[in-house]
């Protein structure tokens, strides 16, 4: 039997609590100034990989183990963001541009006469905590219900994925949506009675985002290691034999995507905060075609690489787009191409590969598989 | 259309002496299955009986219909006509593939299909009979299962040493066996079972012969095949297709002797 916490797992969660020890450790106790202060532009810096891993996570459960590559999850990323930027426009109550005690400063100015009834609610951030799971987990079930139960998969249903993406971003472009169309939600106040600039509050939803990464993890990895989890990596390889054997495919499916689009709705709302804006920008294709790259440097299937991958290539971007802006999307085109042809189980794929045993490696997904044409012409040259 | 409808076979399709059985006590009933392919006739009003605990043989040419019979019956394939019971009562064409394994029938493909990703004790975890929908999985029995019980069928068909290793790591032979075993764990009423010895040595298939008679009485087998010697050590009634319908049925003497069969199949 597969245990819960393995090699890997341990080291992950042991780096990652050393993490989100160190970080507030080194920007509170540390006094500004001294060699080891971490400022606190920086915490939220790293808050923000934090959600991307989480991201990643989300992302690896259901195209590692399942087979289903999502190139759009991204809306369930920006949905749970937009619950919390909901959440966090109702704190400002009259400290707005117009002072008006109710209707967020966008509404004033499109002149609504009272809060649409979607936003009602979102003044509780136990009822907005919901909706960041609600939103994301009940469009991700019936679309997926939808898409599963008409057999739709690979290519076609990534497709699909991506369309959803686009046609969310549309619509949330529109000011009639009532969530602030282009400009989005942004000059939040208060989180939770905290100052969202406050050093404490950005300290604090670090930590929480990476008990959130945690806890996501743990539960990815309670369902891939449970009967449920082989019969889903069972679908990944043979889905028509699972039907022979009285599976139910898409209700296999159907359930891992719904629970991955609701950790994808966490990840966002913990990094609106920590950015302090959501705008239709992160519903683009790009950001979930990003997403898709993370988990392929890092590895498939292995819930830890995803988490790292995001990491790593979240932090080349930032080193490279303030270096040089301009080479950022030619970087990360070419490290797409480099990772599928020579490392195309990823960083912790191939090393589970080379030193995880047999059994571990089995379980990896199927590698990418290069049309028979190109790999003709590759052996060719 | 009512149970009483479909209970009375017509006479006119009748192909042998297995349809006057009609329903009463049959555990599979086919009758006159037509399916078209592209224009393509693939079955052209296939019937056949088959009693609770019997083991059968099905032969025949190539494109004579018997994958297709058995996509018919498993829920892969819609026919465009004809009655398929299951247990005198269960109308096999309105249900699902899900839904008829649900019902105990159980498949083993041509091309053995096994999960290679998994383990061999694995593979027989999840062919196990029992609740199979997806929240139960999470948390319920399949994640309690006692070895003994996987390790029992494991012995059966000879893996018990190859228990631990992924299933792509085994040879041809013994993904056969493991598909066999399969079948086992999920304990179905009716296995259909296509070419079970393709690719085995001639032990091997002497063995699966074995096999295959040991399981059939408690299970209703039915086994399409094209090794003579190996439709011959199952001991059992055969049936012979051809172009979509049933030439001949009977002991394997009487079929081997048909010179329908022989001008079609053995004489090829």
């Amino acid at each position: 039997m597969t245990r819960l916490i393995d090699l890997k797992g341990a080291i992950f969660l042991g780096l990652l609590a050393a993490f989100c020890l160190a970080v507030p450790v080194l920007n509170l106790a540390v006094p500004e100034g001294a060699g080891l202060h971490l400022p606190t532009y920086l915490v939220s810096l790293f808050g923000k990989y934090l959600a991307y891993a989480l991201l990643a996570v989300s992302l690896d459960l259901v195209w590692g183990y399942c087979g289903i590559l999502s190139l759009g999850h991204g809306a369930f990323f920006a949905l749970g963001g937009y619950a919390m930027g909901m959440y966090l426009m109702r704190q400002i109550g009259s400290r707005g541009v117009y002072g008006n005690p109710v209707l967020p400063d966008f509404m004033v100015f499109l002149n609504y006469k009272e809060l649409p009834w979607y936003w009602l609610g979102f003044d509780h951030f136990a009822f907005a905590a919901l909706m960041v799971l609600l939103v994301p987990g009940l469009l991700a079930f019936v679309f997926g219900w939808l898409a599963f139960r008409s057999r739709v998969t690979g290519v076609y249903l990534s497709i699909i994925t991506q369309a959803m993406t686009y046609a969310l971003m549309l619509a949330f472009f529109r000011n009639d949506m009532g969530l602030g169309g282009n400009n989005g939600l942004t000059d939040f106040k208060d989180f939770l009675g905290l100052n969202v600039q406050s050093q404490t509050f950005r300290v604090g939803i670090f930590v929480a985002t990476g008990l959130a990464l945690a806890l996501g993890y743990l539960i990815a990895r309670v369902m891939t290691v449970s009967a449920y989890g082989k019969i889903l990596i069972a679908v990944r390889d043979a889905e028509s034999r699972t039907r022979f054997l009285g599976y139910r495919p898409e209700h296999f499916k159907t359930l891992a995507f719904t629970v991955s689009a609701m950790m994808a709705g966490v990840a966002g709302a913990l990094y609106v905060p920590q950015v302090g804006i959501i705008n239709p920008g992160e519903f683009a294709p790009g950001n979930s075609i990003e997403a898709v790259i993370w988990v392929a440097v890092g590895g498939r299937g292995t819930l830890v690489g995803a988490a790292l991958g995001a990491v790593i290539v979240n932090y080349a971007k930032t080193i490279l787009t303030g270096a040089m802006p301009d080479a950022w999307l030619f970087a990360l085109g070419a490290l797409f191409v480099v990772v599928t042809l020579f490392l195309p189980r990823g960083l912790v794929g191939t090393l589970v590969e080379r030193f995880g045993g047999r059994r571990a490696a089995a379980r990896l997904p199927p590698e990418p598989e290069i049309p028979p044409k190109l790999a003709e012409e590759g052996q060719g040259s | 259309m009512s149970a009483t409808d479909v209970i009375d076979p017509p006479g006119t399709t009748a192909a042998g002496p297995a349809n006057r059985r009609k329903t009463t006590g049959a555990l599979l009933y086919v009758d006159d299955l037509r399916v078209t392919f592209d224009g393509y006739k693939a079955l052209r009003g296939l019937s056949l009986t088959l009693l609770p605990g019997e083991l059968r043989a099905i032969i025949g040419p190539n494109g004579a219909g018997k994958t297709t019979m058995m996509d018919c019956i498993t829920g892969k394939t819609k026919p465009d006509s004809g009655i398929a019971l299951f247990d005198g009562k269960h109308d096999l064409l309105a249900r699902d593939e899900p839904a008829i394994a649900d019902l105990g029938i159980g498949r083993k493909f041509q091309k053995p299909t096994v999960f290679e990703s998994h383990t061999v004790a694995d593979n027989v975890l999840l062919a196990l009979k029992g609740p199979r929908a997806a929240a139960a999985s999470l948390f319920g029995w399949r994640n309690r299962v006692a070895a003994e019980r996987i390790d029992a069928i494991l012995t059966t068909v000879g893996l018990i040493a190859h228990r631990g290793r992924p299933a792509a790591d085994l040879s041809h032979g013994q993904k056969q066996w493991l598909e066999i075993g399969m079948l086992l764990a999920q304990d179905p009423k009716l296995l259909l079972v296509d070419e079970p010895v393709a690719g085995m040595t001639d032990a091997e298939t002497a063995q699966t012969a074995d096999l295959l008679r040991r399981i059939a009485g408690d299970h209703a087998v039915v086994v399409v095949e094209h090794d003579m010697h190996f439709v011959r050590a199952l001991q059992c009634r055969v049936t012979c297709l051809h172009e979509g319908a049933v030439l001949a049925e009977g002991s394997i003497d009487a079929v081997s002797a048909d010179p329908r069969v022989v001008e079609v199949y053995l004489g090829r």
